[in-house]
């Protein structure tokens, strides 16, 4: 198996702006944001409710969240597969096999990872700041508000953990998005492709871009701790 | 740096073999297209090679293309194909030793009831897929380098032309899905019979055009050279390959059936 010759032209490939491959690069960048654009308020009300508010079934509540954090993507897909197939009672959307199918499919595997990160950064948060915010007349909604800024970084992270789970994420994106060509073929379901094809230049190219990603990620996170942990 | 490709492909090797189950020395690694396993042949005839030579054989199904990758990187023991202008490339490459015409079966047009742009009962494929590219409908297509892949755009080449933009549908997946997604889409695809046949009444597609020549579909297995590639299972691969080719073999691919319907037609000499 040659490695030399498919790394080069990978780069050739990442360098020259080959509009395919930067394609299904915007592909996975677009629908991954947009997907924790659209989930992250509900997600990150949800995880800080559940850490500040008592309620009847709230252990049963944190359970089950921390239980779909590893909950297969793959399940997720098929569920939407089967609401969104022309026979499925969505199937009247006719959105299988399209972008916004792949935006709803990472919704719903990004909505635990950001709800169980959002709960233990308010938990790891001193009452205190709640609790000084509501004495000095500050209503629910801004206490909460003041709560989740002394936490920001923690709220970060999870966005961040939710937005690297999704845009690398294959089974999901392959069963409801369906790898379409300069529709729904993004970086993870490319990969799995090219190498399907025994073509090695384009995975490899993806590759690359999937992992800076994640470095990156964890570079600004990381970056983001030191800072806040100093102050 | 060579030395260190050499080692990095032999662990990327071993890795996918380490990942297949409790795998025996004697097992016979087999790389062939979809359109075997999908349509439930391979599961009809290999228990009983299996039986009769008392090695296991372990199936990787993926396009042509990338089954003679397979064979050509040492990673499988033979191979079924199904793309004769790649297969000959392969074999004046020197990565197989023997290679053995086994059986043919037939690509067909399938469609929506439907059928928006009326090319139900042609039986002219290039004309009829000319009249889906200028009737705007959906065509999918493999777009994964698979034999069927390579037909289909054969037939487009001719045609001079083919579906623009959202309308051509280019999936990069094996022919079941393929078909899944046509049938979902209402767009028309190529398929080989038997996949389609184990794909009808999931879909709900019909036969709109089929018994062109030009969509003749013959299938070859082939030996990988055991001179390239020391370490392959090369008695294992030549008594699959020579049962495949014998009488026997033969009459159970004849007598493969789905709905009733012969799927695939031997043609070893």
């Amino acid at each position: 198996m040659e490695l030399v010759a498919p790394t080069r032209e990978a780069f050739r490939l990442l360098f020259t702006g080959d509009p395919q491959l930067w394609r299904i690069i915007w592909t996975s960048l677009y629908c991954s944001m947009i997907a924790i654009a659209l989930i992250a308020p509900f997600a990150i009300a949800l995880g800080f409710l559940i850490a500040k508010v008592r309620f009847p079934g709230r252990r049963a509540l944190v359970i089950t969240v921390q239980g779909l954090l590893s909950f297969p993507t793959v399940v997720v897909g098929l569920t939407i597969y089967m609401l969104l197939s022309r026979q499925g009672p969505l199937g009247f959307l006719h959105l299988l096999f399209t972008p916004e199918a792949m935006i709803i499919g990472y919704m719903v595997i990004a909505f635990p990872v950001l709800v169980v990160f959002t709960l233990s950064a308010v938990q790891g948060a001193d009452p205190r700041v709640y609790e000084t915010a509501r004495s000095l007349g500050a209503h629910k909604l801004l206490a909460a508000w003041t709560t989740l800024r002394e936490v920001r970084f923690g709220v970060m992270a999870s966005i961040f953990n939710g937005f690297g789970r999704v845009v690398s994420e294959v089974g999901c994106s392959i069963m409801v998005g369906g790898n379409i060509a300069g529709l729904t073929r993004n970086i993870p379901t490319a990969i799995a492709l090219e190498t399907s094809k025994g073509e090695f230049a384009q995975g490899i190219a993806l590759g690359f871009v999937l992992i800076a990603l994640a470095l990156g990620i964890n570079a600004v996170l990381s970056f983001m701790q030191g800072e806040g942990g100093m102050t | 740096m060579t030395t260190l490709i050499r080692w990095l492909s032999s662990a990327l090797a071993g890795l996918l073999v380490a990942c297949m189950p409790a795998q025996a020395a004697d097992d016979i690694r087999l790389a062939t297209t979809t359109s075997t396993e999908n349509s439930g042949l391979l599961k009809e005839l290999l228990p009983k090679f299996e039986a009769k030579y008392g090695a296991k054989v372990r199936v990787v199904a993926v396009g042509t293309g990338a089954a003679l990758k397979l064979g050509e990187n040492c990673d499988a023991d033979v191979l079924l194909v199904h793309a004769r202008p790649l297969e000959d490339k392969f074999m004046a490459a020197g990565y197989g030793s023997v290679r053995k015409d086994i059986m043919y079966n037939d690509f067909i047009i399938v469609g929506p009831k439907s059928d928006p742009a009326g090319i139900r009962g042609s039986k002219d494929v290039i004309a009829a897929m000319k009249k889906t590219a200028t009737s705007g409908a959906k065509f999918v297509s493999r777009g994964d380098e698979s034999g069927t892949h390579q037909m289909e755009r054969s037939y487009w080449k001719e045609v001079g032309t083919q579906p623009q933009g959202a309308a051509y549908v280019s999936a990069g997946q094996g022919m079941g899905q393929v078909l899944t997604m046509a049938g979902e889409l209402q767009g028309y695809t190529l398929s080989d019979r038997a996949t389609y046949a184990a794909y009808k009444d999931k879909t709900g597609l019909e036969i709109l055009v089929e018994g062109d020549p030009r969509m003749f579909n013959p299938y070859g297995v082939i030996v990988v050279n055991p001179q390239k590639c020391p370490t392959v299972n090369n008695k294992g691969a030549v008594a699959l390959a020579d049962w495949m080719a014998s009488a026997e073999g033969q009459k159970d691919i004849a007598a493969f059936k789905i709905n009733g319907q012969q799927m695939f037609f031997p043609d070893a000499k």
